[in-house]
């Protein structure tokens, strides 16, 4: 029985579609809407609004270790942390002000110092999740360490929802690193791609790496974040070499990366590269690298089918992360092997039996 | 309904099972003689045993598949088992089962200093891997005190975690990729060297499911740059509490030190007799904090870490000054465990997490327990994440000693879920915590566990009986346990 009256009508809404065949849409602030494939059912479909069921439950600084609910405006979370000289460390993406806890939770979308900390899903501590019969479940709980059953909590991360609905999440916090400076190496992309990887096994406080091309010819710019402790920054200043940014620049470029303002991120279609450390340049067009490489943009029309094979072959994924009126008919995600589709499809079929839960948004196979 | 039902298995299956396996696995590979068996019969829980009918040891990826179709033909359970050193009985045997060792799988496949990656087969030991990578200025973080003799398969099943995971993560941080057999015979890939994976997250749920999901058969980790130094803080206080406010001012500090780590005085005087570590055997407690890094980077984060527990209240503070007396600080913490064995006959050790701000007022609860039971209780444990191991002493030829060992232990556990915390923090449930389940769990998080598994091994196969308690099972624990004055399981008819 699901004590509070709010959190109750929500799973009465999903149980209700759910004996009615119906499915719905969930819903938090609605700026990640556009990540993913569009929810389609036959069936009628009701959409399922999370945002109004917010706050924060519980945080302790010196816990690291906040939980709120899914409706939370990240803004929120996010302001209360700084008040404590902390930090969601993942540095999810910020779409508008309407982002919330939820959203950025089913997306797993990381920001550019998940090279150095890990992504959204390294941070995910417990969730409470409303299943398809409308129950409240628990996983995981408020402790970094927790082997109790299966880690469902991490699934759930970038699950967009398909699983069932996140209530509440437990996060890992971190504090802000007390010095940060930029630098930048006016480098062409496969040396770019090379210096990053020089540094990867060194023991530098690097948190984020960006490598953008000049408007014209083949030129670009590699910019280089490292945070920690004054001392640590200092020395790995001394190593990297390179130009120093001013650090209102520096802030601001970060910013603009994180959350997908630069321009550069608004070229449709618009390529998710995700790639091992020793990936080549793909030769492919207009890109941008993150995380020494292993993120790349890639903007303009290509044949989706010749991409995917070939990023395949080099160990990686490609996500039709923006999309336009040429890439209509193009799944949004890499299409998966056989044997892993098969086991999705029973853990959807486990889960949601009756498709009530944001029917095709992960796939098209379910 | 929480279906993870007992594959029914008779003698006559095992015969032609083995009748069968022997035209895919080389005779060496196959144990079917208690006498060979018997070796087999328990992991580090030996109060759990069982002579496995079958072991099979094979020595590649194809054997691998074959076994598992075989015993999907005959309907023979699996149990997975790795360096067999679990503390948990997730590698008990099946009484109808085979136990599948992958010891032989013990080669490291490559290792890319450059991108810091190794891929390793699941048996090759967790300590080998950092050994290996040395040379490279790397290692691989998590470090579980069983580091020297356990397996990566077995770190793997159990996300092991170590003394430094709350700046390096545990198992699940610091695994890229693994290669698994599925109970169906085929091999799937879940994560990458990429750092994304299309679909669900299932290496994450893969990691920690204590071989019910998969065999695994390769696996892909991230190595780290080795800190070119690391130093340790040696407090000791008169109080557990005041050590606890020790903890958490390091922390809301802003300090994330590579270890932390407190031991009670019981445990105290247990290993400095042993050891000879230099530990102060007059303080209630002792906290241990490490800080690694860039040397001047070191020398800040010990000189602020001093001045935070000096303010606390620390009554005696030793910073290691060489690389050898950093060792000897940690060999009392790292020695805790033969300690216990060599002023005690037996020990149980317990595995649960509470929230940091609990912890004293638990280890108090656990110390009132000592007059309830009987028994003495020697608590270490990582201060960083809440993770205790309390060391329950008793004689194992005495029945009603081991009896009252495992009360004192499911009463630990019950106490870390009312203090908001877990049953376990990287031990895993195996059978040893299965009762505990029905407590931290309800019926319908457990049908969820359930769920999981059959979308995984939807044969009911692989390591059965493990993790998630059967209905009937909580019922029956329901029965003897009242908790917080709730029936659990209100729904099963009583008479």
């Amino acid at each position: 029985m699901v004590k509070d009256p709010a959190l109750r009508q929500l799973g009465e809404q999903i149980a209700t579609a759910r004996d009615a065949g119906h499915s719905v849409q969930i819903r938090g602030g609605g700026t990640r809407m556009f990540y993913g494939e569009p929810v389609t059912s036959d069936a009628p479909l009701s959409v399922l609004d999370m945002s109004g069921w917010r706050g924060i439950v519980d945080y302790e600084p010196s816990e690291l270790v906040l939980t709120a609910r899914a409706g939370t405006p990240l803004d929120e979370i996010e302001n209360l942390l700084a008040c404590h000289g902390q930090m969601l460390a993942f540095e999810p993406p910020r779409f508008g002000a309407a982002d919330t806890l939820g959203g950025c939770v089913a997306t797993g979308l990381s920001g550019p110092r998940r090279m150095a900390v890990g992504g959204v899903a390294d941070f995910v501590l417990g969730t409470r999740l409303l299943n398809a019969a409308g129950e409240v479940l628990r996983f995981g709980g408020t402790v970094m360490k927790n082997v109790a059953g299966y880690d469902v909590s991490r699934l759930l991360v970038g699950s967009l929802g398909v699983l069932g609905v996140l209530a509440e999440v437990s996060l890992k916090i971190m504090p802000v690193p007390r010095c940060e400076a930029t630098r930048m190496f006016p480098l062409d992309e496969a040396a770019a791609l090379q210096q990053c990887l020089a540094w990867r096994s060194l023991p530098l406080p690097i948190s984020a790496t960006a490598w953008m091309p000049e408007a014209q010819g083949t030129r670009g710019c590699l910019w280089v974040r490292l945070s920690g402790s004054e001392s640590a920054v200092r020395q790995g200043l001394d190593r990297i070499g390179g130009e120093s940014a001013a650090e209102h620049d520096a802030v601001a470029f970060w910013s603009s990366l994180r959350d997908q303002t630069h321009v550069f991120f608004r070229q449709r279609p618009l390529w998710r590269i995700v790639l091992p450390p020793r990936a080549p340049t793909l030769d492919l067009g207009s890109s941008l690298h993150e995380w020494g490489g292993s993120l790349r943009w890639l903007a303009g029309p290509q044949d989706a089918a010749t991409l995917r094979a070939d990023v395949r072959a080099i160990g990686g994924s490609a996500c039709l992360y923006r999309r336009d009126e040429t890439m209509a008919r193009v799944a949004t995600f890499h299409p998966m092997p056989p044997a892993l589709l098969r086991i999705q499809q029973r853990l959807k079929q486990q889960f949601d039996p009756t498709g009530v839960f944001n029917p095709h948004r992960l796939t098209q196979a379910f | 309904m929480t279906a993870v039902q007992d594959p029914q298995t008779s003698s006559s299956n095992i015969a032609g099972f083995l009748a069968r396996i022997a035209d895919e696995l080389p005779p060496a590979c196959v144990m079917a003689q208690a006498d060979q068996t018997r070796a087999f019969e328990c992991d580090g829980l030996t109060l759990y045993r069982e002579i496995p009918p079958v072991v099979l040891l094979p020595e590649s990826e194809t054997q691998v598949v074959a076994i598992v179709n075989a015993c999907r033909e005959f309907g023979i359970p699996i149990v997975p088992r790795g360096a067999g050193t679990g503390l948990s009985g997730g590698a008990t045997p099946h009484p109808h089962g085979v136990v599948v060792g992958m010891t032989r799988f013990n080669r490291i496949l490559r290792i890319d200093p450059e991108a810091c990656t190794a891929v390793v087969q699941p048996g090759v030991r967790n300590l080998a891997i950092s050994e290996a990578v040395a040379p490279c200025g790397l290692y691989y973080a998590p470090d579980p005190s069983s580091q020297i003799a356990c397996s990566i398969g077995g770190n793997v099943a159990e996300n092991a975690g170590g003394v430094h995971c709350l700046k390096y993560g545990l198992t699940v941080h610091n695994v890229l990729r693994v290669r698994v057999v599925t109970i169906e015979g085929e091999i799937v890939e879940l994560g990458g060297e990429a750092p994304d994976s299309p679909g669900l997250n299932l290496l994450h749920v893969f990691i920690g499911s204590e071989g019910m999901l998969g065999l695994a058969t390769e696996v892909t980790l991230r190595l780290i740059p080795r800190p070119q130094l690391a130093r340790v803080v040696m407090a000791s206080f008169p109080s557990i509490e005041l050590a606890g406010q020790g903890v958490a001012r390091i922390i809301a500090d802003g300090v994330i030190p590579a270890g932390l780590e407190l031991m009670d005085k019981r445990s105290i005087h247990m290993v400095e007799p042993f050891v000879h570590a230099g530990y102060d055997m007059d303080a209630a407690a002792i906290l241990l904090c490490e800080s690694d890094g860039a040397p001047e980077e070191v020398v800040e984060e010990i000189a602020r870490v001093e001045a935070l527990l000096h303010d606390v209240g620390a009554t005696r503070l030793q910073t290691s000054s060489s690389e050898a007396e950093r060792l000897k600080f940690w060999a009392g913490r790292k020695n805790a465990f033969p300690a216990a064995g060599r002023i005690s006959p037996d020990y149980y050790c317990m595995d649960g997490t509470v929230p940091r701000r609990r912890l004293a007022e638990v280890l108090r609860a656990i110390t009132g327990m000592e007059k309830q039971f009987g028994l003495r209780c020697a608590n270490v444990f990582h201060a960083g994440d809440g993770n205790l191991h309390p060391m329950i002493l008793f004689d194992g030829n005495l029945a009603d000693e081991v009896d009252r060992a495992q009360a004192f232990g499911a009463a630990i556990l019950e106490l870390c879920i009312e203090a908001g915390g877990t049953i376990t923090g990287e031990h895993g449930v195996g059978i040893e915590k299965i009762e505990q389940m029905c407590i931290q769990f309800s019926r319908a998080e457990l049908d969820a566990f359930a769920a999981v598994k059959r979308a995984f091994d939807p044969c009911g196969l692989l390591n059965p009986l493990k993790v998630i308690p059967t209905l009937a099972r909580c019922a029956e624990y329901g029965k003897l346990h009242v908790h917080r004055g709730d029936v659990p399981f209100p729904e099963i008819p009583r008479f």
